[in-house]
């Protein structure tokens, strides 16, 4: 292999990032624009030739390159840098290379004012760089690189305003949230180096086939280790926490990382390590409980929400739990489908609050906004096609994955129909804070005044566009031929059903579920616009419990962190500082003290004393160099001798 | 220096009044009081040193010692200089030249 073509993906985006990060201050704006925006760019097109030549049938996948020198190797564990493009990872990099532009040309328009512009291009690329990695890796070790490296690129764009506190918590809050979730990743490959011996994905498969003996304990600690790296990246319950205050981060960034692609790492992780889940039942389940859970849970939050970005937030966290629903059911390819679709009307929808937010010069308050489709006329048709995806009405993308996802829970024996009642309850609330978000910021009549909306530039309507276009189209492929062309990376999905025409039933269902959804909606926020209120101080302590998110910050900080900073100040305090710090020093000044005091008698500054000791010194030395020494020995020589030897 | 050659005082006297001297310089330096007489017993065994050199370049013929001799009465007569400017600075300022007395380097 002398040009080898699949490391040029991540490596163009990181001399996008070495670049502008080096160099960016002192380079001309025009500049930083084009290295920033070619990078990507350039990707991308590597992508879909790669995938021309799949659907070509000019490559055969899975196609695996790896670096001529080994990265690790020692007795027991051999790592590569091994990089993989198969089915999974093909569609995985061209949601994340392709979105990825799109979202860097709008970037180019949202931070055209903006101070650290080449900061802000330079971690972008670099967080395309990471996630590239983290799909493309071969075994779970480079992956973590990945995971790492978009964790930091998370951490670095949510904290970029970093001179406001809060966003400089945010992404501490994030970072620190995700190395619990680490914790679970880390463990799982060690379980994996002490029980398979190696960390590449194919090897470990191969070896779980070929022998069925297996314990399923061992396989189901570690799918649930990596369940809880899983649950960290994609803000599942219970460390969803980080993903709301993630919001601090500039728009286009939420749009990226927080909902296309970093948030969707967890899921990928799953599906690429799907033959230990498959083989552990109990972990399967514990899945699909967290995601069906965290779908619900999240959706209701987002139901009081009035910042725009933290509805978005919330939704992406329920949208993420029915990802994990699907993969709890083992239905991957259907997660993978709605983590496609996903991707492009949530990028569309944050995009879209970006394009409002900027129109209203920074105003993210819902309850400011209204009747701005006439002055954001691009944005409220965007937006519109991404809602009325999201809800899931037919024939947009969501509609298609969201049915399959439903309809995989459904026929999960024994307790599927559990499973599909809390989904479509979930598609039920997910549609009704939608259109709330839909009527609120575009419908009704202006709620402030002196706010002079202006429709955003081209270089972000573009973005939409052609994610609008996306949404509408994404979900055409169908599931049956996705979950086709998934199969030999995800395996096979079953979706038989001895029920007739349970599918269209089910399709029905869900999509008078979205209007459901829509009328609830328009009844709340078009009808009677004082409905909302007077169901607030009606329900009074639920709406409270949900508007302040179930308390559940206030929940991790008095359980964990404040008795972690307690404990941490305390062995600051005095085992640190007082003990170690305190302690090594005053030893140290001891010891200088005690031999000082000891030494110092013989400086006595009396001139007559050293005199002596001179004079009684040199005296000794006479007396040593006048003593006959070899005479001395050779007599007692002769005196051993004479001793008996 | 020729004397020193011809005549019948025999080497050994002239090793001995140079140890003497010596002695003499050490005994005063470790018993006298005064800054300026354990000053001059300094001097003395340095005197004494020298003879030595003396009495032995003579002895073999080699001019080195005397040419050490030279060198030691250079660097008493710096230290002389020295050594009496710190002593009247240190009169002006303890008024007392007793070495008992002068210990303000004692902690």
């Amino acid at each position: 292999m002398i040009f080898s073509w699949l490391l040029i993906i991540p490596l163009l985006p990181f001399a996008g990032f070495l670049i502008n990060g080096l160099l960016g201050r002192r380079l001309p704006k025009w500049l930083v624009t084009t290295v920033a925006l070619l990078a990507p760019l350039a990707s991308f097109v590597v992508v879909a030739n790669a995938a021309r030549a799949v659907f070509g049938a000019r490559l055969a996948l899975p196609y695996t390159e790896t670096c001529p020198f080994p990265w690790i190797d020692v007795a027991g564990l051999h790592v590569d840098f091994s990089f993989v493009l198969d089915q999974l990872s093909l569609v995985m990099l061209l949601m994340v290379t392709g979105v990825g532009f799109l979202i860097h040309i709008y970037s180019v328009g949202y931070m055209a004012h903006e101070e650290g512009y080449a900061r802000y291009f330079s971690y972008l690329n670099l967080f395309l760089f990471f996630m590239t990695v983290l799909v493309l890796a071969g075994n779970a070790l480079l992956m973590f690189v990945g995971w790492e490296g978009v964790g930091l690129a998370s951490y670095l764009l949510i904290g970029f305003y970093f001179t406001k506190d809060s966003a400089a918590n945010a992404g501490k809050k994030a970072f620190i949230v995700n190395r619990i979730g680490d914790v679970g990743f880390l463990i799982a490959m060690f379980f994996l180096v002490a029980n398979f011996g190696t960390l590449s994905f194919a090897e470990i498969s191969a070896r779980i086939a070929s022998s069925p003996g297996i314990s399923s304990c061992l396989l189901t600690t570690i799918a649930l280790c990596l369940l809880l790296g899983a649950t960290g990246k994609s803000a599942q319950l219970p460390l969803y926490i980080w993903l709301p205050d993630a919001m601090e981060g500039p728009t286009p960034v939420s749009a990226l990382i927080h909902a296309a692609t970093m948030v969707t790492a967890g899921v990928y992780m799953m599906a690429r390590t799907h033959v230990l889940f498959d083989h552990s039942p109990t972990a399967l389940t514990v899945v699909a409980i967290v995601g069906a859970a965290t779908a619900l849970f999240a959706a209701t939050m987002g139901l009081a929400q009035n910042d725009i970005k933290r509805v978005l937030a919330y939704s992406t966290i329920s949208q993420l739990g029915y990802m994990f629903l699907a993969c709890g059911v083992a239905a991957y390819s259907a997660g993978i489908f709605h983590l496609m679709t996903h991707a492009f009307f949530k990028a569309l929808l944050f995009l879209a609050a970006g394009s409002v937010i900027h129109g209203l010069g920074g105003e993210q308050d819902l309850r400011k906004m209204g009747g701005l489709w006439k002055k954001l006329p691009v944005t409220f048709a965007v937006t519109t096609v991404g809602v009325f995806a999201i809800a899931g009405f037919f024939p947009l993308a969501g509609f298609f994955s969201k049915d399959a996802i439903l309809y995989a829970a459904f026929l999960h024996a024994p307790y599927g129909i559990v499973l599909w009642a809390v989904g479509a309850l979930t598609a039920l609330i997910t549609s009704i804070y939608m259109f709330r978000l839909w009527y609120m910021t575009f419908l009704g009549k202006p709620r402030s005044e002196g706010v002079h909306a202006h429709e955003s530039p081209w270089s972000m309507l573009g973005p939409l566009v052609v994610l609008a276009l996306l949404s509408i189209v994404g979900g055409w492929v169908g599931i049956e031929r996705f979950g086709a062309f998934l199969a030999p990376a995800t395996g096979t999905l079953h979706l038989e059903s001895s029920i007739p025409n349970l599918e269209l039933t089910l399709s029905v269902v869900a999509v008078a579920i979205a209007l459901l959804g829509l009328l609830v909606a328009h009844f709340f926020y078009s009808t009677k616009p004082q409905a909302p209120e007077k169901l607030a101080t009606t329900l009074g302590p639920v709406y409270q419990l949900v508007a302040n998110k179930y308390y559940v910050d206030e929940i991790y900080a008095a359980l964990i962190v404040k008795p972690l900073l307690a404990i941490s100040r305390f062995f600051l305090e005095w085992v640190v500082d007082a003990a170690i710090l305190g302690g090594l020093t005053w030893l140290l000044a001891g010891v200088a003290n005690f031999t000082g005091a000891i030494l110092q008698k013989w400086q006595s500054g009396n001139l007559r004393s050293y005199a002596g000791w001179l004079a009684g010194g040199a005296a000794v030395m006479l007396v040593f160099v006048m003593v006959p020494w070899d005479f001395i020995g050779a007599l007692f020589h002769i005196l051993l001798k004479a001793a008996g030897h | 220096m020729n004397f020193l050659l011809t005549s019948q005082v025999p080497l050994s006297w002239f090793l001995v009044l140079s140890a003497v001297l010596f002695v003499l310089g050490i005994v005063g330096f470790l018993i006298k009081r005064n800054l300026i007489t354990v000053f001059m017993s300094i001097e003395l065994m340095l005197n004494a040193v020298n003879l030595s050199f003396v009495t032995f370049a003579c002895q073999w013929h080699a001019v080195k010692g005397q040419i050490f001799v030279f060198f030691v009465m250079m660097v008493a007569a710096a230290e002389a200089a020295v050594g009496l400017a710190i002593i009247i600075a240190i009169f002006r300022v303890r008024a007392t030249l007793a070495v008992d007395r002068i210990d303000l380097m004692k902690l």
